[in-house]
């Protein structure tokens, strides 16, 4: 039991050499600083990619190893954006409002440049002024930290009222709808502060570089790689000792935990409040890459979608998490961008763009009843690792419900 | 003797029907007790209410020399005073080994940062070890506790609840589905642990009971009916009309 | 054809009137001859209010003819007559109070009355009091319709000379009501006046209050002194919550008693007209960027008095001090304003007592679609505790299922007749199909329940696209469901939302009727509350969880049709219900029909009450209300009516 920490997780370490193999490939073969094979917007694509895995990561932790479906990871992830979006868009309109005043007879004062910034800004919303939650918006620094409290925060405040009440199972995954759809709802009125359903814009052009997108693609690309790969250690990390052991006692068997004597509530929070801060994580680095953020994205069904990747690459491995996002939103890309060929059936020409929606849904529907364990699963017939044999029904993070009941009659 | 737990005039009421009618109950420092009763007796609901899963509607439920009262505290909080239980089906976590049961259950810091950072010293594995030992499991340490037998997985529960030292052990129970030889195995270990701390068994099976050789106590529609040794109550009357007569 | 029967008309009235006015219009129309020919909106009110008031029977012929532009005059004698087109370039003249033809003329001898959209208008007015009396009812209506757009003090007199004679009932009604309202506004005496008001300060109608608030409209002023030749409503104190000193200074300076500040940008202008060898004064250019140097540079230029000197707050504070500010009353007469602001405030009180009313109707019909869309999940999620994210997308098919039946069907009635069958039966098939196919294998495993529905949602709503198109279709309710049930001005309610609320409460009666009577109903709740022993009294749980499952999809279609009444057809549909459809089962208390109601009725009503404090706002209200329901649940973890003890379980 003295061996380090990556000694006892292999995949780890696979993991990692795999995910900088991949970064150092695409990069050679990318248009900005390699030999072209790879044009700028698939490179944007792949680091978007990586983002989804980060956030597929954190969704399997919670989920897979916790037992929270929580349908609100997505909120978290555009809140994350929404940070980072502020200080870029106030940042680059600050320097176009700057160089254009500078060329007035008069110097401008600091406070009709701000007035200008906001007046660019909230034009779209019929406002000129910044409302109070910009008020740090001018920092990278605070917005940076804004990125994790933010989400954090409101991960915290919404899962101590949930998880207080015990609410559990379905209950909570409708709970953690609602409060995205909420949260979609109040980001689409125009008066919320966040342009309302123009959603903040212009993300890709970081402010003061003069690189092109063909290099500052990289630049994402590696620091996505890097998040993913800092996340996946994290998470690994947190799954191996006691705690995991603990977590995943509590997607087991959550009144049993409770009667060893740990605050399930409180476990319960801290992998809610972690996974929050790390799929903001990945979403401040997501929507610079996707150039446009808007509450569209926050909306309910993005983070079922979650679940849907998390589930097709296997629950309760992080590397099935990784490869399922991965797997669904690369072909999700693929199919939706017209690139697959159509089908014809003489009497009716399937359009992948159209029956696409089909596609996923149906074979989500096949692996939850024939492949509960995902993609991954297709590791466990290589590595010939067996899941435990338990009695009654297979394994799943979802039993603990049923068989708390048997137990406590 | 001094009272390690005190329950006195409790009532709960599920939707009009009394589950738990004016129970008292007192249990001291190293006592062995068993609890019986017809089935709807209460027995279950009394301990859901000792380990705070359930809140009595009135009564009191007084813990240890200080006289903590029990019924503000959450679950958590009431485990790691001292009450360990064990549930009527074996409730271990399948998806983990037998080692890492054990671990979780050792008496240890329970809260999250400590636990984040916690890595097993060597003591612990010691202590583990020990307790594997004797539950028998010695040479189970590092299989998944969901391929043990049923009888393997009781004596991993009551392992565990050992683990976790408590002062005083609720067991539900503990012999359903043994075959004679584990029964005996498993009398062995509730009256070794009894010994040092106070154990309350829920048993139906009277045979069960005679060797556990401790003071009994029969309740039935939710209050106490009798109390006593085996012998004592079983000439009871009352018991016999209601319990074991039928 | 309008000719003859205008001469018609003249020559009856004439015969009636005949005695009386032997001097005729000719006269008339001779004395104002310069400004009638002039035709010029400004000046040619006394022509008409002389032809109008010449109680000549002609005068309205004349007034209708001219705002028709068929009047002309003749040059050689200044006479006015009506022209009608005689061939070529000749008209026919006729005479207007004798109504005889006069003779044909050149058009070179005539000169056409062209009276301009104003001056019609004011035509328009002055024939209203003929109008009231005219024989024909639809002519009286319009008339009373016209003066209800342009109420107007002069028409008071001939409305009220038509009151008695008018023969209709009904007309007569609403002419003493339009006299009251314009005594109200428009009479002379101010007691007459004041008691219209007190008569009419119980009537909650649009045009009472239409009446009433021009009387306490209010003009903020600002003077040296009070004046008392004004109906004064109140004098406000400036710098105050009500009167800002911005606001104060900004209306001394509207009214030209204080000099005007000088704006941000104004000082920037005006030190950049003053820059003089990169400086200003004395103050290099490059410093200007701070509000101090600005300032600086500023006082030196208005020292040298190149520019207005800047406006400080002491001069402020003289200026505010010097003068009083006050609103008047538009309307002179301080009684009348007195009695119509309380007029008004009891008029609100009871306004606002039946927008109560209205808002609770609006509750209980959102309230009913909210229970009509999660009626049927009360039965899958509620009652066999399966979580059907698809659930919203049956709403969507049987909303697609009446549409479709109505491109067969053109009836509505009949059509939504036969919908509300066949949308059951589509849904019930479709969710039995899904319980045997999918659901039935994962009942021990609730949230792969709700992925695997989601993955059926997602499939459903794409193939609906594919097949219906992205835009709306239309599911047209039958003709007699149109329209409203209109209590007063203020509460009404829509015959469909009626509908609606009785289609949810036949739902409710039906939902008892099979849980409680049927042996569905009993086998039901025996499965559901014991698979395993209800299967060995010879239930066979499978069936009756298909049952079950079929029968809350099929309710779902049959909501679906109710709610495409009203809704947009689009694949969409479910998706926008699915979530509310939850919160009211979780918030009612799942597995209680009476919960489903319970939570419905909260979420209706709680909604419309948000709204109503944020009227502008149903986004934020959504939002408000789903953190109300977050917090709610805090305190009702099992929702409002809730299953107590082990049956509930943990």
């Amino acid at each position: 039991m003295d061996r380090s920490f990556v000694a006892q997780n292999p995949s780890v370490l696979v993991f990692l050499a795999i995910l900088s193999l991949f970064t150092l490939g695409v990069t050679i073969l990318s248009e900005g600083v390699g030999i072209g094979v790879i044009s700028t917007s698939f490179v944007k694509t792949l680091g978007k990619t990586l983002c989804l895995g980060l956030i597929a990561v954190a969704m399997d932790l919670v989920w897979g190893f916790t037992g929270i479906l929580s349908l609100g990871h997505f909120a978290f992830f555009g809140l994350g954006g929404y940070m980072i979006g502020m200080w870029l868009m106030y940042e680059r309109t600050r320097l176009i409002v700057v160089d254009s005043l500078a060329q007035a007879e008069i110097p401008p004062t600091s406070t009709e440049v701000v007035d200008a910034i906001a007046t660019q800004v909230f034009g779209v919303v019929g406002s000129s002024e910044f409302p109070l939650i910009w008020a740090f918006s001018h920092s990278l620094t605070l917005q940076l930290i804004l990125v994790v409290l933010v989400p954090g925060l409101l991960a915290l405040i919404f899962g101590w009222l949930a998880f207080r009440s015990r609410v559990t199972g379905v209950y909570l995954s409708i709970l953690t709808q609602a409060m995205t759809l909420a949260l979609a709802l109040y980001l689409f009125q125009n008066d919320s502060g966040l342009r309302g359903n123009n959603g903040l814009s212009g993300l890709q052009n970081l402010p003061g570089v003069t690189a092109s997108q063909d290099v500052v693609s990289i630049w994402f690309l590696w620091a996505s790689a890097l998040a993913l790969g800092l996340g996946y250690m994290l998470a690994a990390w947190v799954v191996s000792g006691k705690f995991g052991s603990v977590i995943r006692g509590i997607r087991d068997n959550e009144a049993r935990v409770r009667f060893l004597g740990y605050s399930v509530e409180v476990y319960k929070l801290a992998v809610f409040t972690l996974t929050a801060c790390i799929a903001a994580v990945a979403g401040a680095l997501y929507y610079p890459q996707a150039g446009i953020i808007n509450p569209e994205e926050m909306a309910p069904i993005a983070s079922i979608y979650l679940a849907v990747w998390v589930a097709i690459g296997g629950r309760g491995r992080l590397y099935g998490a990784v490869i399922g996002a991965a797997f669904v939103s690369l072909l999700s890309t693929w199919f939706t961008g017209g690139q697959v060929p159509d089908i014809p059936l003489g009497f009716y020409t399937i359009k992948w763009v159209d029956w696409w929606q089909v596609l996923l849904g149906v074979s989500f529907v096949l692996v939850t009843l024939f492949a509960p364990q995902g993609i991954g699963g297709l590791f466990d017939l290589w590595t010939n690792r067996h899941a435990p044999q338990r009695h009654g029904a297979a394994l799943g993070p979802d039993e603990s419900a049923l068989r708390e009941k048997e137990a406590t009659e | 003797m001094s009272t390690l737990l005190e329950v006195s005039g409790v009532s709960v009421t599920f939707d009009g029907f009394r589950a738990i009618n004016n129970l008292s109950f007192q249990i001291g420092n190293a006592e062995l007790r068993a609890v019986i009763g017809p089935n709807g007796a209460g027995k279950t609901t009394f301990m859901d209410i000792v380990t705070g899963k359930t809140r009595p509607d009135e009564g009191r439920v007084i813990w240890g020399e200080k006289s903590v009262s029990l019924l503000r505290m959450s679950e958590a909080k009431i485990a790691q005073a001292g009450i360990g239980r064990k549930f009527q089906k074996p409730t271990v976590f399948e998806d983990q080994t037998v080692q890492e049961n054990l671990l979780m259950a050792l008496k240890n810091k329970r809260g999250w940062l400590g636990v984040l950072f916690y890595r097993p010293s060597a003591d612990d594995l010691d202590k583990v070890a020990d307790l594997a030992s004797e539950i028998g499991l010695k040479d189970e340490l590092t299989r998944k506790s969901g391929e043990l037998s049923h009888g393997q997985k009781q004596w991993l529960e009551i392992g565990m609840l050992l683990a976790q030292e408590p002062r005083l052990l609720l067991v539900d129970e503990p012999a359903a589905g043994m075959t004679p030889q584990e029964r005996e195995h498993t009398t062995d270990l509730l009256v070794q642990a009894a010994k040092t701390r106070a154990v309350v068994v829920v048993e139906h099976d009277m045979e069960f009971v005679r060797r556990l050789n401790c003071k009994v106590t029969v309740l039935h529609e939710g209050s106490v009916l009798a109390e006593g040794s085996l012998d004592h109550v079983t000439s009871n009357q009352d018991v016999i009309d209601v319990y074991l007569g039928r | 054809m309008l000719r003859l029967y205008l001469a018609g008309l003249a020559i009856l009235c004439a015969c009636l009137t005949a005695n009386a006015q032997e001097a005729g219009l000719q006269p008339i129309l001779g004395q104002h001859r310069e400004i009638i020919a002039e035709s010029s909106r400004k000046t040619i009110k006394p022509a008409i209010d002389a032809i109008a008031s010449s109680g000549l029977p002609q005068a309205q012929v004349m007034l209708e003819t001219w705002a028709a532009k068929d009047v002309w005059m003749r040059k050689s004698d200044g006479l006015f007559f009506a022209g009608k087109k005689a061939g070529g370039r000749s008209y026919e003249l006729t005479d207007f109070d004798t109504g005889e033809v006069v003779g044909t003329f050149e058009k070179s001898d005539l000169k056409q009355l062209k009276p301009n959209s104003g001056i019609r208008a004011m035509i328009g007015t002055a024939l209203v009091q003929f109008q009231l009396t005219d024989p024909d009812r639809a002519r009286r209506q319009a008339a009373l319709q016209s003066i209800q757009r342009d109420p107007e003090g002069a028409l008071l007199g001939p409305l009220r000379a038509s009151i008695d004679d008018e023969p209709d009932a009904d007309l007569k009604a609403q002419k003493q009501r339009l006299e009251r309202l314009l005594t109200i506004g428009h009479d002379t005496d101010v007691g007459a006046r004041v008691a219209a008001i007190a008569e009419m300060s119980d009537d909650l109608g649009v045009d009472v209050r239409a009446a009433l608030n021009p009387l306490v409209v209010t003009k903020r002023q600002a003077a040296v002194t009070l004046p008392s030749d004004k109906n004064i409503a109140a004098v406000l104190q400036p710098d105050s919550e009500d009167l800002p000193r911005d606001v104060a200074y900004d209306l001394l300076v509207a009214s030209d008693l204080a000099a005007p500040r000088v704006s941000a940008d104004d000082n920037r202008a005006a030190l950049a007209a003053n820059i003089d060898r990169g400086r200003v004064g004395g103050v290099p250019v490059a410093q200007l960027g701070s509000a101090a140097a600005r300032a600086q540079a500023y006082e030196a230029l208005a020292e040298a008095g190149a520019v207005p000197a800047l406006i400080t707050q002491t001069d402020i504070d003289a200026a505010l001090a010097a003068h009083v500010f006050f609103d008047t009353y538009a309307e002179p007469s301080p009684d009348v304003t007195a009695a119509a602001a309380h007029a008004l405030e009891r008029i609100e009180l009871k306004v606002g007592l039946n927008q109560t009313l209205d808002l609770t109707l609006d509750a209980i019909s959102l309230a009913s679609i909210y229970f009509l869309a999660a009626i049927g999940l009360a039965i899958t999620f509620g009652v066999m505790g399966v979580i059907n994210m698809a659930h919203g997308e049956f709403i969507m098919m049987g909303a697609y299922t009446g549409y479709v039946v109505q491109q067969f069907i053109p009836d509505h009635t009949l059509s939504i007749i036969v919908a509300i069958p066949m949308a059951f039966a589509v849904t019930f098939a479709m969710g039995v199909a899904m319980e045997r196919l999918v659901i039935r294998w994962l009942y021990s495993r609730p949230l792969e329940t709700l992925l695997a529905t989601f993955g059926i949602s997602i499939a459903l709503q794409q193939l609906a696209k594919n097949t219906f198109g992205t835009q709306a279709r239309p599911l047209t309710a039958p003709g007699w469901l149109d329209g409203a049930w209109v209590l007063n001005d203020v509460v009404s309610i829509s015959y469909i939302r009626i509908a609606i609320f009785v289609l949810a409460m036949i739902f409710l009666g039906l939902f008892l009727y099979i849980m409680k009577r049927t042996r569905l109903g009993l086998e039901m709740r025996a499965v559901t509350q014991n698979p395993r022993m209800a299967g060995s009294m010879g239930i066979n749980p499978g069936r009756v969880n298909m049952l079950t499952f079929g029968l809350g999809s099929g309710i779902a279609g049959i909501a679906g049709v109710a709610i495409g009444l009203f809704a947009k057809v689009t694949s969409d549909l479910g998706s926008d219900y699915i979530v509310q459809s939850f919160m009211t089962v979780v918030v009612g208390g799942v597995g209680n029909i009476w919960g489903a109601l319970a939570g419905a009725g909260m979420i209706g009503f709680l909604q419309k009450g948000i709204e109503w404090m944020t009227p502008s706002n149903t986004l934020a209200a959504q939002t408000y209300m789903i953190i109300f329901i977050i917090i709610f649940i805090q305190f009702r973890p099992r929702g409002i009516i809730a299953l107590k003890g082990r049956a509930a379980g943990d």
